[in-house]
């Protein structure tokens, strides 16, 4: 049992550990969900958080120690930003033939997800820092952490929101969107990703190539948004 | 090698996007400008064949993106033992407020969406 203990205390302060426990956890949490039919619950980020964070928190292993081999796949986080122009770049035409229409439903929509949020916050009580990094949780990750530090909120909350409201909108949408009797895929893509950005528009691509399509621009589209208005809302109510 | 290739071209453009903003002072983070830049230089047509090899990898995975950043959520345990369950509460209702908003607003500005209805998901 020591010899275990030992094994583990060392493997585990290699770099090797954060990133294969990442892509190993990941593949299985994969696998399943495939073997579940692609069900919303068994969403692939949801189980592969609690499952490595649950190892975390039971062996004492630090978050940093886990972070120093995990930054290897979080560093693609930045290409992976790049990329999204290539699915606008795709969709160039109908951009320009519906992006009036698009452009004021990533705005109306993500006003109403940042609003009601900061708003219901602050109804619940939630302390100043907090709110503020609940404002950007619309916008992928890398850049919600990015518009969290510019408006006075705490950058690793905002990732954390940002990721659980992806996985929230990821699991909920189809029930959602079915009590709303939304049926058109582009609808139901384009406001997926608005609001859970990448990890909603990652569920879209798995179930529909329009939403897919749609999700990715909506995406790209709120990335653009939020980062201009988030920083000039809070400067005005500041 | 084409996924290789538009890898190089995506770092190449994030890191011009991140020169761009430290140099002029910019409120957009350095992947955000890079992403514009990325839709200027796809009009050069030897840049879409790489750049789709690699986006199409990052993008088809990119929920594996988000694992690293999620699983930062054991650093902030006593935020989540004080006030989990309203934080819980606001984040999902503030993501089906936005959801249904959006969907609802572009319904409305996008008569001609219809893109064949479906039964389930």
């Amino acid at each position: 049992m020591t010899d275990f203990v030992q094994l583990w205390v060392y493997l585990a302060s290699t770099p090797l550990f954060g990133l294969t426990a990442t892509l190993v956890t990941y593949v299985i949490a994969a696998i399943v969900y495939e073997r579940f039919g692609r069900a919303p619950w068994a969403n692939p980020v949801l189980w592969s958080v609690v499952c490595i964070g649950g190892v975390l928190v039971v062996t004492g292993t630090s978050y940093p120690r886990y972070f120093a081999g995990a930054q290897f796949i979080h560093v693609l986080l930045g290409p992976a930003v790049v990329a999204l122009a290539w699915p606008l770049w795709l969709r160039r035409s109908e951009l320009r033939r519906r992006g009036a229409a698009l452009t004021i439903a990533a705005l109306v929509g993500g006003i109403a997800a940042a609003g009601s949020a900061v708003a219901l916050g602050w109804a619940f009580d939630l302390p100043g820092d907090v709110l503020r990094s609940l404002a950007p949780k619309s916008v992928t990750a890398p850049v919600a952490m990015g518009i969290a530090d510019r408006i006075g909120g705490v950058p690793a909350l905002a990732a954390v929101f940002a990721v659980v409201t992806g996985m929230v909108g990821a699991l909920s949408a189809k029930y959602l969107f079915g009590l709303l009797r939304i049926d058109e895929w582009a609808v139901r893509g384009f406001a997926l990703g608005t609001v859970s950005h990448g990890i909603g528009a990652a569920r879209a691509l798995q179930v529909n190539a329009d939403a897919g399509a749609y999700a990715g621009i909506a995406l790209g589209l709120q990335v653009l948004l939020a980062t201009l208005i988030l920083p000039l809302a809070f400067h005005w109510l500041a | 090698m084409m996924a290789l290739r538009g890898l190089a071209i995506l770092l190449v453009l994030q890191a011009a996007g991140e020169a761009l903003a430290h140099a002029f002072a910019l409120p957009y983070p350095g992947p955000v400008l890079g992403m514009v830049l990325l839709l200027l230089a796809l009009q050069v047509s030897w840049v879409r064949a790489p750049v789709q090899a690699a986006a199409d990898l990052l993008l088809a995975h990119l929920s594996l993106l988000f694992v690293p950043i999620g699983v930062g959520v054991v650093t902030h345990l006593d935020l989540v033992s004080s006030y989990g369950v309203r934080l819980l509460a606001v984040i999902v209702l503030s993501t089906w407020v936005g959801m249904a908003v959006t969907a609802l607003f572009l319904r409305t500005l996008l008569p001609s969406a219809a893109e064949g209805p479906c039964g389930n998901d």
